[in-house]
């Protein structure tokens, strides 16, 4: 296995007066040429640790190694690594090239080398032939790629990525998500990308470490992150969920059943090696239930013989919809009093037709699709 | 209306407004028509500025000819380019400072600094006049450093001025251009030459030019701090009044007001209108 480009070493960083940690302890080793996202809510630490990496901020303890050599005492000028900030920060008395080659200026590249360089960077984000316009003649998009240009032109080892889409609009954001992984496909440079966007982290990542209260929640692939969530905080974070509290009844190495007071009895195909007649969380998302007319639905509910009678069913009442053209949202009023939420894809043109409101339904869902939760 | 080919006037279109127009005009006609008879009758072939009597050149002639009416326009200037020069380097530094550091008792040195500003500047004058003779500051200099205090007391209430304009203008600054020059590699010189320097220009200008006017227009400071061989061009107006308005100090009048006109066109052609407008 290859020697880790970044090993971040039980980094903790405390502001005075502050009583708790803006990075708590934090561990992470992260390989060379990976697509590397740090995802979570605002304030969990998440923009400290990057600029910790790229020397902004010094940890209150831990070490941080970049290529195997220790940063505590190399001031952000001398890193090997590059930023592109929140607000891109394009220099605006510069030109496009002079922004690009500015880096290449003070490192002392001059001449053919550095016109060559800046102009191969700028092909690279697409913006060839506008490299003599000044920041206020571009668009948000156009001034990011500067930003992007500017690093790379560098050959950083690390490029390290503060919200890069954060300020650009949906469509942009979506086609910028692709373009970000096929330029690090293309350049391959290890990329760390600080986002509070799931599908955002979802869509680029090939490894994410939600962040929560100065720790790292889970460190995961992009689908093991949605699929199996290590805890309510993650499983609620990434993605839409619906948790239920209950007990667990039974637990073998195949098979496992938990007695949910909102949800009713939930039945897994593996075991889920807790301590019996522990308390735990059972986290549904909303995409993996099946919804039915109740009497007309049994039929499906057949099909699906995963799961012992009166398991993994529920009955309620639909209170509110919410239809968004690919999907609609239902949601529900259990019998039990507890609400959950159901989404149900327009598979058909009609489909949204199915259900309104107050009506009764029925659900089900397969013994693979809950997850449960200790924590 | 549409009969007359004209628009109603709409609610913010108030330079349509004979009002407003008048308003602007007469506020203009108070501001200049002073300053326009000042500068015509320093053509007047009269002695006395009341009556027009014919176009003639000779107070201009008589005005170089002056010998210490030059000699304090000289000292003026002098004054005023030393002034700026230092009250930009010391503002700027301070303004920068106060934008940037966080220490203790920071909104007491700023509240000192802007001391010069809200003195009476009769109280700065007699004040510098005291500092000046309980320090035995030396008297009697070959030119120009016998201008020394008059220069330092310039600088005492320019400085502040460009300090105040620095700042307001760093605080557009987006501080992240500063950690992405050093991200690039650049050093705190560097970052500073290249980033923060060329961002506050603007303010410098401006800085440069309010100090420049102020110094060179000081009656009061210039009065209590000046000897009798360091006579500055509106002392030298102010004793030369005291007898009689001749056209003389007409035409000394005319060759500075456009000398400062001529001085901010040229400076505002260096930034550009907008990046001092913007300062502001």
């Amino acid at each position: 296995m290859a020697e880790p480009i970044i090993q971040i070493r039980n980094v903790s960083k405390r502001y005075p007066g502050s009583p708790v940690a803006a990075v708590d302890d934090v561990s992470l080793d992260i390989m060379p040429g990976e697509f590397f996202v740090l995802l979570g809510p605002s304030g969990c630490g998440k923009t400290t640790l990057l600029r910790m990496i790229a020397g902004f901020e010094i940890p209150t303890s831990g070490t941080i190694l970049i290529d195997g050599q220790d940063m505590a005492a190399v001031p952000p000028n001398k890193r090997p690594v590059n930023m592109v900030f929140q607000s891109y920060a394009v220099f605006p008395h510069m030109s496009v090239e002079q922004n690009v080659g500015y880096g290449l200026k003070i490192a002392g590249v001059r001449g053919d080398e550095a016109s060559a360089r800046v102009r191969e960077a700028l092909e690279l984000v697409k913006l060839d032939g506008l490299g003599s316009r000044k920041p206020d003649q571009l668009s948000g998009g156009q001034r990011q790629r500067v930003a992007l240009a500017r690093s790379l032109v560098m050959r950083p080892k690390v490029l390290l990525l503060d919200e890069p889409l954060s300020a650009l609009d949906a469509k942009l954001r979506a086609q910028m998500q692709f373009e970000l992984s096929d330029l690090q496909d293309q350049v391959g440079i290890t990329f760390i990308t600080v986002t509070h966007d799931q599908d955002e982290a979802l869509s680029m990542a090939g490894r994410i470490a939600v962040m929560n209260k100065g720790e790292v929640a889970q460190l995961a692939s992009p689908s093991d992150l949605y699929e199996f969530p290590a805890n309510r905080f993650v499983a609620d974070f990434v993605g839409s969920v619906n948790l239920f509290e209950g007990k667990l009844t039974l637990d073998e190495p195949d098979r496992a059943a938990i007695d949910c007071p909102g949800l009713g009895k939930v039945y897994l195909g593996h075991g889920v090696t807790g301590p019996h007649g522990a308390d735990v969380w059972v986290a549904l998302r909303p995409e993996k239930i099946y919804l039915h007319v109740p009497g007309k639905g049994d039929a499906i509910r057949a099909a699906a013989k995963d799961a012992p009678e009166d398991h993994n069913l529920a009955r309620g009442t639909i209170k509110g919809m919410s239809y968004l053209g690919d999907i609609t949202l239902y949601e529900i009023k259990l019998d039990s009093g507890a609400m959950i939420r159901v989404s149900r894809p327009n598979l058909s043109r009609h489909d949204q037709e199915d259900f309104t409101w107050d009506d009764r339904v029925s659900m089900h869902w397969r013994a693979d699709s809950p997850v449960v939760l200790l924590s | 209306m549409a009969l007359f080919g004209r628009q109603p006037i709409a609610p913010l279109e108030y330079t349509r407004k004979l009002w407003m127009r008048s308003w602007v005009g007469a506020t203009l006609l108070f501001l200049y028509a002073p300053l326009i008879l000042l500068m015509v009758f320093s053509f007047n072939d009269s002695k006395r500025n009341v009556v027009w009597k014919g176009f003639t050149l000779k107070y201009y002639e008589k005005a170089f000819a002056n010998e210490s009416l030059v000699e304090a326009m000289v000292n003026s200037l002098t004054i005023a380019l030393l002034a700026t020069v230092f009250s930009v380097i010391l503002g700027a530094l301070a303004g920068v400072m106060l934008w940037r550091f966080r220490f203790p008792m920071k909104s007491a040195v700023e509240g000192v600094m802007s001391l010069p500003i809200i003195v009476p500047e009769i109280c700065l004058g007699v004040a510098m006049l005291i500092f000046f003779a309980r320090m035995d500051w030396p008297t009697g200099l070959p030119w120009p450093l016998n201008l020394s205090a008059i220069t330092i007391a310039h600088i005492t209430f320019c400085f502040p001025f460009v300090a105040m304009v620095v700042r307001s203008r760093m605080a557009s600054f987006n501080r992240e251009q500063e950690e992405a020059a050093k991200d690039l590699g650049a050093s705190e010189w560097q970052t500073f030459r290249d980033i923060l320097l060329p961002h506050m220009k603007p303010g410098l200008i401006a800085g440069a030019l309010l100090a420049f006017t102020l110094s060179l227009d000081d009656f009061v400071i210039t009065f209590f701090t000046s000897g009798p061989d360091t006579i500055t061009f509106p002392v030298k107006v102010y004793s030369m009044v005291r007898f009689s308005v001749t056209p003389e100090v007409n035409a000394a009048s005319t060759i500075l007001i456009i000398l400062t006109i001529v001085l901010t066109a040229v400076a505002l052609k260096l930034q550009g209108v907008k990046g001092i407008a913007e300062t502001h």
